[in-house]
């Protein structure tokens, strides 16, 4: 008898104590790092403290392998299955913030004043997202290869012009120490296309697209900048600076291995190479005639619209965007932290950092891809325009062709609510 | 007497069910995509459009150009005593004197004209479909039977009675298991333009004489790799089809033809061959629907270049209607594909039917 | 006399292992350069790629890229997902491909024959035209469960398996096969009253192990090698399969030791169940045959 009066009462104060701290909402989360351990870490470590932090949301995280990510999501969108929390690469979020998967950043835009351009996200003048770091793109060269070869080094306020740039090609392949003078990485096929060449075509002064009105390319990709560009372009190839098929294998070490003479590539690869090639020096890109221009724009985070809890999602956000993550990740793998406060913090960024010179970069020179939703269309189709001039077509019927392409499918969705 | 109706569908109806639920359903709704603007992701419902999906990847057209004159109305060469023509682009791009060719762009030509100076040009309005098309036929003319043939020798290697046959059976089989993954990336190995193993090999046979060749960088090359990788790949699994097949031919008949002294080629051409005849079909069958079928070697070795060399239907289904979101242009191709094969799979069939006496 | 007869007979044999053996040569090499590979430092593959070094274990050889690679990702739950999710179709597959193929090729009914073209038709398909209406669909299905009615497929195993258990290419082999099998076996088994299951069950399976595993392990290879769709219906780790596991290899510092570790590793069931099936249902080569 005793002994069930005891559990009834332990019974009801249990309950009474379990409705009064009432289980904290649970958001779903997903995440493009599965097989990435060190972002993996760092993403569980903010949710961890996150979820410790405060007791009316909990994050329950999925993870997904980035090369994946995109089509993973697109899909479980098609079938109404998506998350509170998903991260977007930057531009490819017009074509979901349009599509209706992503809701506009429930967070004032006032809290990330002093981040870096291309880490927000905004479409049609609202952000969308909001990015824990950019990524840049420099030119690889060794020192000793700079002295060899009597080449003045680049800084950001002095780059080198479209000239000095080619004699320095010239120099390298005259030189016959290297297989090629330019390892441009035209063994990555997909997104690095656009986002590593575009800004070449708008160093000449040309685009991808009309970005005044986003409703066409042409002009932009078939004027005569672009076509000025198309044929230096293709110089590089038939001048034999540069392979236009490339092998994964040569570009993951040819550098390293001195088979190239300068190397186009991204900060993500720099702590790599660092600990290969002792005299690495990233210069900045060529002003090859309207001013230097790099990349910009990498994953950045945003809140779907079938989300129940936007604020909760927004709470977390807000949480993760701290200075104290942002110098984490930038750490952890190699990439430009979102604000200069959190680049003080970090060990490559900070001041006399390895790869400093990227933040600076990233500031001054870097464009956003075209914000739009068609981008998925105008990458694949700037991707194929690159390749076949690479290979020897006709320039100007090749940009031609890309440019009704790009055109006739803005027209087929409506322009694409721009 | 084997007329059952009952029993007949009874047996065919779970898998014929569950093929028209999961296959032929979803199917119709492709062919439905394919009639509108169906974009993958849009907050725009898909509007019908009728064939302009289909239009827009078949259109053709065709334009006579005259040669460029100077003042005196000689025609004007380049260095190298070439003619040299208007460009295309006037005509194709915003000309309203042309308005059945705008957009199009060129496909092939060919001189023409009392002296032949006139150059005809037959246009397209979706010139890399046009190129998927034709090297896709190409391949599956040239793979058929080369594949076929192949593997039907080893069929016939293997059929053997030696000691651990079983063993090379195996290995012969084994490319057909191995990951697309490692295929490609050895294939990219051996057909490297500088230091690749196949340009080693030519190298070292010829002493020098045989220069390295690009293999997958240059179109003229790029396809024929791509044909020599495929067969490589998936010439084990029809040996294994001939294989059962050649079991089901009796001994028996075998000791029949050796006790009349009949040669290898006689006993191959009226013993086994005639018991091959479903085996065949069988094989030439699978062999063409997936040679039609091209995709994963040209996505992970060449993108469908280099210059459109080694596109393929189905690659440029997959690149519209995912690559590009384009669905419904995605599924116009794979209706194409899918009247294409069948027209011919028909064809196939009634040339080698059963001839009743 | 005899001696040079036995000497050329040892001739003519070695040459036909020779032969033998040359052809095998090119088929395994990627399998071989797979496991070496996977026994390297990945910086040290691929520069011993460009060279016959890359068959060979040489260099600094151990299994670290193993132990890596279950580090990476669940290699174990991956494998046993495909594992369960190829099996049961596989099963699945042959029993109601082969009653269809039985029954199209032996019996006679009406509509027999467009069932057939229909059947034949879906060859020319590939997956990809029909894999957004089937994701479409599949978010809609409903389905018995142990809670009773549920909408919608996505993140289970059934997903995986149901869609792909009846296709033409496996019918269509069961029906040739079926086709060869001498007639007189069918009817002397109805004259002595038989049914048509037991004439399927008792007289033609039994005879058409070569075509089982043929079948089978085409269906395995397909099914195990499935990518785009387990991608697109399955968004919790807990039921992914090998190959979407595999893209957890491939960052932006590819670790190529550990690729070439994880593919060695799942390809082993595969390896173990095409030898299983020779040993099982394919007698030694050339020793039966049907008729006679």
């Amino acid at each position: 008898m005793k002994h069930l009066r005891l559990t009834a009462g332990a019974l009801l104060v249990s309950t009474a104590l379990s409705s009064v701290a009432h289980a904290a909402t649970e958001l779903t989360m997903w995440y493009h790092g599965a097989g990435n351990e060190v972002e993996s870490a760092i993403v569980n470590q903010i949710i961890d403290d996150f979820n410790a932090s405060q007791p009316e949301y909990t994050i329950a995280l999925e993870s997904f392998p980035q090369g994946a990510y995109n089509d993973a999501v697109q899909a479980a969108a098609l079938a109404g299955n998506l998350p509170d929390i998903i991260d977007v690469d930057g531009p490819v979020m017009p074509g979901w913030a349009w599509a209706g998967y992503i809701a506009p950043l429930p967070i004032d835009e006032s809290e990330f004043a002093d981040f870096l351009p291309g880490t927000k996200g905004i479409w049609n003048g609202t952000m969308y997202s909001i990015g824990l770091w950019d990524a840049a793109v420099a030119l690889y060269a060794r020192q000793s290869t700079l002295d060899e070869l009597g080449l003045r080094t680049p800084t950001l306020d002095n780059p080198w012009s479209k000239d000095e740039f080619m004699a320095a090609l010239d120099a390298a392949k005259a030189s016959g120490n290297y297989e090629y003078a330019l390892d441009l990485g035209t063994a990555w096929t997909g997104e690095w296309y656009p986002y590593a060449f575009s800004p070449f075509l708008q160093s000449f002064g040309g685009d991808m697209i009309d970005r005044s009105s986003y409703k066409t390319a042409e002009g932009a990709l078939n004027g005569d900048a672009a076509i000025a560009f198309g044929e230096w372009w293709q110089n590089l190839f038939t001048g034999g600076y540069a392979q236009a098929t490339q092998d994964g294998a040569d570009r993951d070490t040819g550098f390293n291995t001195g088979k190239y003479a300068f190397s186009w590539n991204g900060n993500w690869a720099a702590v790599g190479t660092l600990e290969n090639v002792d005299d690495v020096v990233f210069l900045p890109a060529p002003d090859l005639g309207n001013g230097s221009v790099i990349g910009a724009a990498s994953w950045q985070f945003g809140v779907t619209t079938a989300s129940k809890h936007p604020e909760g999602a927004a709470e977390f956000i807000k949480f993760a965007t701290q200075d104290k993550y942002l110098a984490a990740f930038s750490d952890g793998i190699g990439l430009i932290p979102s604000t200069a406060s959190a680049a003080a913090m970090t060990k490559n960024y900070s001041d006399g950092g390895a790869l400093e010179v990227f933040f600076g970069l990233s500031e001054a020179q870097a464009l956003v891809r075209p914000v739009t939703p068609g981008y998925a269309v105008v990458a694949k189709v700037f991707e194929k325009a690159l390749a076949d001039i690479a290979n020897g077509a006709d320039v100007a019927d090749t940009l031609d062709a890309a440019v009704d392409e790009i055109d006739a499918d803005i027209a087929k969705n409506g322009g694409y609510g721009n | 007497m084997t007329q059952s109706s009952v029993s007949g569908w009874g047996f065919a109806l779970p898998a014929f069910a569950l093929m028209v639920t999961f296959i032929i359903l979803p199917f119709f709704f492709a062919i439905w995509f394919s009639l509108t603007n169906q974009r993958l992701i849009s907050p725009n419902p898909a509007k019908f459009v009728g064939l302009s999906n289909y239009t827009q990847l078949l259109s053709v057209g065709t334009i006579l150009l005259e040669p460029e004159r100077d003042e005196q109305g000689v025609i004007v060469r380049s260095k190298d005593g070439e003619i040299k023509y208007p460009r295309l682009r006037k005509f194709t791009r915003k000309n309203p004197d042309y308005p059945n060719i705008q957009g199009m762009r060129e496909w092939f030509s060919w001189q023409t004209g009392p002296n032949d100076e006139f150059k005809r040009i037959i246009l397209a309005k979706d010139v890399v479909f046009m190129r998927a098309l034709k090297n896709t036929f190409v391949f599956v003319l040239v793979v058929a039977p080369l594949q076929a043939g192949l593997a039907l020798m080893l069929a016939l290697l293997i059929n053997q009675k030696l000691r651990g046959i079983n063993i090379y059976r195996a290995i012969y089989f084994m490319p057909v298991v191995v990951s697309i993954v490692v295929v490609a990336f050895l294939w990219r190995l051996i057909y490297d333009g500088n230091n690749g193993l196949l340009n080693n090999l030519l190298g070292a046979i010829s002493f020098g004489w045989i220069e390295p060749v690009d293999w997958l960088g240059q179109p003229s090359t790029a396809m024929g790799s791509i044909i020599a990788m495929s067969i490589w790949q998936a010439v084990g699994f029809h040996m294994v089809i001939w294989l059962s097949g050649l079991q089901t031919i009796s001994p028996t008949l075998y000791e029949a033809a050796d006790l009349e002294g009949a040669s290898k080629w006689q006993t191959f051409r009226f013993v086994t061959w005639p018991g091959l005849r479903n085996t065949a079909v069988l094989v030439l069958i699978v062999i063409t629907m997936q040679a039609f079928g091209l995709f994963a070697q040209v996505d992970v070795m060449t993108n469908g270049g280099p210059l459109d060399s080694t596109q393929t239907i189905v690659f440029q289904a997959i690149e519209r209607g995912y690559g590009k979101q384009d669905i419904s242009g995605g599924s116009a191709i794979s209706v194409l594909l899918f009247l294409i094969v069948l027209s011919i799979s028909l064809i196939q069939r009634y040339l080698t039917r059963e001839r009743h006496a | 006399m005899t001696q040079s007869l036995v000497n050329s007979d040892r001739l003519r044999l070695f040459v036909r292992y020779l032969v033998l053996t040359l052809i095998a040569a090119i088929f395994i090499f990627p399998l071989v350069f797979m496991v070496m590979s996977s026994l390297k430092p990945s910086q040290q593959l691929l520069i011993d790629s460009g060279s016959l070094r890359a068959f060979l274990p040489v260099g600094d050889v151990s299994l670290d890229n193993y132990f890596a690679a279950f580090q990476r990702a669940p290699v174990g739950l991956f494998v046993a997902n495909s594992l369960l999710i190829t099996g049961t179709t596989v099963l699945a597959s042959l029993f109601l491909c082969s009653l269809a193929g039985f029954s199209i090729a032996i019996l006679n009914w009406r509509g027999k024959a467009f069932v057939l073209s229909a059947i034949l038709a879906t060859l020319t398909v590939p997956f990809e035209t029909i894999a957004v209406p089937l994701l479409l669909m599949s978010s809609k299905l409903p389905w018995i469960g142990m809670e009773g009615l549920e909408l919608g497929w996505l993140n289970t195993y059934r997903v995986q398996i149901i869609p792909f258990i009846a296709d033409g290419l496996t019918i269509f082999l069961f029906v040739q096969y079926f086709r060869d099998i001498p007639k007189d076996l069918v009817e002397a088994a109805r004259a002595e009253g038989a049914t048509w299951w037991q004439v399927y069950y008792k007289v033609m399976m039994p005879l058409s192990g070569p075509i089982i595993a043929t079948a089978a392990i085409l269906k395995f290879l397909v099914m195990y090698n499935q990518y785009l769709w387990p991608l697109m219906v399955v968004q919790e780790e807990g039921y992914r399969p090998v190959l979407v596991g595999l893209q957890y290899f491939f960052q932006l510092n590819t670790a190529w030791g550990e690729v070439m570790a994880y593919l060695s590793m799942i390809t082993v069931p595969v390896l173990v169940f095409y030898l299983f099936l020779q040993r099982a249902f394919i007698a030694s080569i050339a020793s039966t045959g049907v008729k006679g």
